[in-house]
């Protein structure tokens, strides 16, 4: 029996390369060269030992380059060689749940600003929670190379478990089907909040994801919602949007990949974005009769700040709630441009008092001034007070500060 | 061996001289005088002042060189310097054997004086030990044991008389031949001289080399020719591109941009950042960074600094050029917009280890400075640091002018919480260069953590949205996330390959030999 397997890449910093040879005789040997060989050797070692024997595996030449690449990494690159070397393994080496990660998401929520972040690089999941993005995409689809797929899957898992992602909705964007619905078996039960469904056409494809995660969370006792977001990234996509929308209860917003639907529709994506504005308008009509998000595409020139603004404030004229960042140096324009201004506090703040009064009075019409204002219109006015005060521009206790004045 | 004040063994000795254990901060008293230069006379020099000498071999003969001498160099050239390669060929093929090294800073380029410390021409390095130097030595293989001092110390050193030099060496990018010179013109333009001050001063010789001689005047003379015995011309002294070195450029980082705006932040919300206040920060890719995010809070509040400390660059240049600060007073020079700026700009002033970072003088400007954003390789939950060792015990970096910049009113280290997989903060540095009680504020992605003695720095930002943490706390998250502190390098303990000086002479750590 000679059965070997790479995983990783060699010199990759905060990361490792790992050979795995399984042998019928000789028992285990490590290999180890590690940049933080001095320091962390012995603990690379144990580590090492450790899951050989947790996977029964007794013979073997286990080799590691390590640039210093964190446990969570480590451990993801050993098991990943390991199940490449015995793929009907179904045990599972796990951490800990970190408790700071136990936290659910709202519905509902903010998702202003999404940063992507590609699964298979430890070095950038790390911080990612640190530039306090809405949410967090551990991404397994175009930003991991096709070899590296499997691989990235523990890395993702990993992280999802061991990474402090500082109160950021936990995003994973899974393949396309139908390896999108294996990458699920990785992530479902590993404390994903929201599940991203690249190049979605149709309902079935939402509804066949849905079924599967309904099947995980039964199957492993998973507690707590876990929301999905389609991505449109071709005409069929938008044609079919409303659709796609409301396909499933698990659906909280839907959103758009530019770079993938100019392409299919034979043009090129442009700055003004006139190519894509019709798109982008059905997306948001969808969501909205959905009563669901609509979130715009990422904006993918990161030297060119003034543009990113720019399309933050077409985006936000548009009507959608968030947009996607590529890098973390987007998410506080990103938070900026969809801020509320003075005025919209202001109006909102009349709204709400507005509304106050009338509860106050038992009256059951709201009015402002001489107009009558509906429910749609108070739910866009607390939304606005909400932003405001979570970016600080208006403190919580602000009705009290008012009453006072 | 024994304890000195900072719980650190030290030897009785290094290099068979009796050394004075680190006794506090401003404990250790000087007395005596100043050490002198011999008296010379014009009676023994060219009268028409030209000093020019055909090769640097006829100079150093002529300087009378031989075992055992001290000979200094420096480090204007940065990572671009090739004199002193050339310059120890030169001894070496003269047959001279145990010569005490004493740059002012040494570079990576400098690797190739190992052959001669392992051919014995060079006896041992007193300066910073970077790279294959610092990893040469921290294995043993140096004859004699490094002594490390910041720029104040080398200054001190020189003019207290415990370094003398018996040959100073200093590349000039502008000379004539009365040995006047600058480095704010030529191909090699660096900025200023000035850490050759004290070598011209105190030296025995002083040998100037240049690749631009230009007739009597060179002006302005940053070296005094009166101090200068000969001037030698070569072709090549300095490469111009890695004098101007590729570490003057933003941090492109997250983790490090957020360090930078947090360490911004913090200067506002404290209310340093006011009207006349100062600053230093150095090149690295994270204080300029820095300086950018401040320079932008500074033109929103419409505060102007009095003045600021360079390493300059064009990001101080901006500042300076857009009425932001009132002076730039320039240790040393980073880039050719902050050469320029100093050429033509009389606000724009070079400074000198002397005036800046002496310990021994009559006052200086550290001490003076509203806020300094360092690094640092480890700081501790005493705020100790490290500066030239990392946890793996390997000599890397010198220590530069930061021990002389902890004297500023506030000073904050800048630094990431974990590099790779090796945590910062750690429970004991593994070589100590600052003591804690001159350490306010470590500034981490993870947090910023004051230094409980500055009760008003924590009394400052009581209410801001800033992310302020006990020291210890962001320690514990980060060793989980690294799996545990690093274990401490393997080391003999009975062999002491580098002495780390504080700015006052004392010795406050040691390095020992790794043995793994």
């Amino acid at each position: 029996m000679v059965v070997n397997a790479e995983v990783g890449k060699k010199g990759e910093s905060s990361d490792c390369w790992v050979r795995l040879e399984l042998l019928p005789r000789g028992g285990i040997s490590l290999k180890l060269k590690s940049k933080v060989g001095s320091m962390y050797g012995d603990s690379i070692r144990g580590l090492a030992k450790e899951m050989m024997e947790f996977f029964d595996i007794e013979n073997a030449s286990l080799e590691i380059e390590d640039e210093g690449a964190l446990p969570f990494a480590l451990k993801a690159r050993i098991e990943s060689a390991v199940k490449k070397c015995l793929p009907s393994l179904k045990k599972e080496f796990l951490g800990e749940v970190l408790s700071e990660n136990l936290y659910g998401v709202e519905r509902d929520r903010f998702r202003r600003s999404r940063l992507y972040v590609p699964g298979d690089q430890p070095r950038l999941i790390i911080n990612s929670g640190l530039y306090q993005p809405d949410g967090i995409i551990l991404d397994l689809e175009d930003s991991v190379a096709p070899g590296e797929k499997g691989s990235a899957r523990f890395m993702v898992r990993n992280a999802l478990r061991e990474v402090d992602f500082r109160g950021a909705e936990r995003m994973v964007r899974i393949n396309q089907l139908p390896m999108g619905l294996a990458d699920l078996e990785f992530v479902v039960p590993h404390g994903v909040h929201t599940i991203l469904i690249p190049k979605c056409e149709d309902e079935r494809t939402v509804q066949e994801v849905d079924a599967k995660v309904q099947s995980l969370q039964k199957e492993y006792k998973v507690k707590g919602e876990i929301y999905l977001m389609p991505i449109i990234e071709t005409a069929l996509g938008v044609i079919n949007a409303y659709r796609i929308a409301t396909s499933s209860p698990r659906v909280v917003a839907l959103t758009i990949g530019l770079e993938d639907f100019t392409a299919d529709i034979g043009t090129e994506r442009t700055k003004a974005g006139e190519e894509s504005r019709l798109a982008r308008q059905t997306v948001v009509l969808a969501a909205r009769a959905a009563g669901i998000q609509p979130i715009d595409s990422v904006y993918s020139d990161l030297a060119d700040e003034e543009g990113l603004q720019e399309s933050v404030r077409e985006a936000k004229a548009l009507g959608f709630e968030g947009k996607g960042c590529i890098h973390p140096s987007q998410i506080r324009i990103i938070h900026q441009g969809f801020a509320p201004t003075e005025r919209e506090i202001e109006w909102a703040k009349r709204v709400s008092m507005a509304l106050a009064k009338a509860q106050q009075e038992g009256k059951g019409v709201v009015a402002l001034g001489n107009k009558m204002i509906d429910p749609p219109v108070v739910k866009r006015a607390e939304r606005i007070l909400k932003l405001a005060m979570l970016n600080g521009q208006l403190s919580a206790d602000w009705k009290g500060r008012e009453d006072e004045s | 061996m024994k304890v000195n004040a900072a719980g650190r063994w030290v030897p009785d000795e290094i290099n068979n001289h009796p050394i004075i254990p680190y006794q506090g901060v401003g404990k250790h008293i000087p007395r005596g005088r100043k050490a002198a230069p011999p008296v010379v006379s014009c009676a023994n020099y060219p009268t028409d002042g030209d000093k020019v000498i055909p090769t640097l071999r006829q100079a150093l003969k002529l300087a009378g060189l031989r075992d055992g001498m001290t000979i200094s160099t420096h480090h204007h050239f940065r990572d671009g310097d090739k004199l002193t390669n050339q310059l120890f060929d030169t001894i070496a093929d003269m047959g001279v054997k145990d010569i005490r090294w004493f740059p002012s800073a040494s570079f990576p380029c400098h690797a190739p004086i190992i052959k001669h410390l392992e051919s014995g021409v060079v006896h041992h390095i007193e300066g910073s030990m970077n790279g294959p130097l610092g990893e040469f030595c921290t294995r043993g293989k140096m004859k004699g044991q490094g002594v490390l001092r910041s720029h104040g110390g080398r200054y001190r050193a020189v003019q207290d008389g415990e370094v003398h030099i018996d040959i100073a060496v200093i590349a000039a990018p502008t000379a004539d031949p009365f040995g006047n010179a600058n480095a704010l013109y030529g191909k090699s333009a660096c900025g200023s001289l000035m850490f050759a001050l004290a070598d011209s001063q105190y030296a025995d010789k002083v040998i100037v080399v240049t690749d631009n001689l230009v007739p009597f005047p060179c002006i302005p003379w940053q070296i005094q020719g009166n101090y200068v015995d000969y001037v030698v011309v070569m072709d090549e002294i300095g490469d111009p591109s890695k004098i101007i070195s590729g570490t003057t450029k933003v941090t492109r980082s997250p983790a490090r941009l957020l360090i930078a705006e947090l360490t911004a932040r913090f200067i506002k919300e404290t209310g340093i950042m006011k009207d006349g206040f100062s600053f230093q920060a150095g090149a690295g890719g994270t204080s300029l960074a820095f300086v950018v995010y401040l320079k932008r809070m500074m033109q929103e509040a419409g505060v102007k600094a009095g003045w600021v400390r360079g390493g300059s660059t064009k990001y101080l240049v901006e500042l300076l050029e857009k009425g932001l600060t009132g002076a730039i007073l320039d240790g040393q020079t980073f880039d050719l917009d902050g050469v320029r700026s100093m050429r033509d700009n009389p606000n724009h002033v070079w400074t000198s280890p002397f005036t800046s970072y002496s310990y021994h003088g009559k006052g200086h400007f550290a001490s003076m400075v509203d806020v300094v954003v360092l690094g640092a390789t480890e700081v501790d939950t005493n705020f100790n640091a490290n500066v030239v060792t990392h946890s793996d015990g390997v000599l890397l970096h010198g220590i530069g002018g930061w021990q002389d910049c902890l004297f500023s009113k506030c000073t904050i280290l800048a630094v990431p919480s974990f590099r790779g997989r090796i945590p910062i903060i750690v429970d004991r540095v593994t070589t100590l260069c600052g003591p804690g009680e001159l350490i306010d504020v470590v500034v981490t992605e993870r947090g910023i953590a004051i230094n409980p003695r500055r009760e008003d720095l924590l009394e400052a930002v009581r209410g801001s949205s800033l992310p302020i943490r006990p020291i210890e706390e962001i320690k514990e998250e980060v060793e989980k996330i690294c799996g545990g502190p690093p274990v401490p390098p393997k080391v003999d303990k009975n062999r002491v390959v580098a002495a780390v000086q504080w700015v006052d002479g004392t010795v406050i750590d040691v390095v020992k030999m790794k043995i793994d």
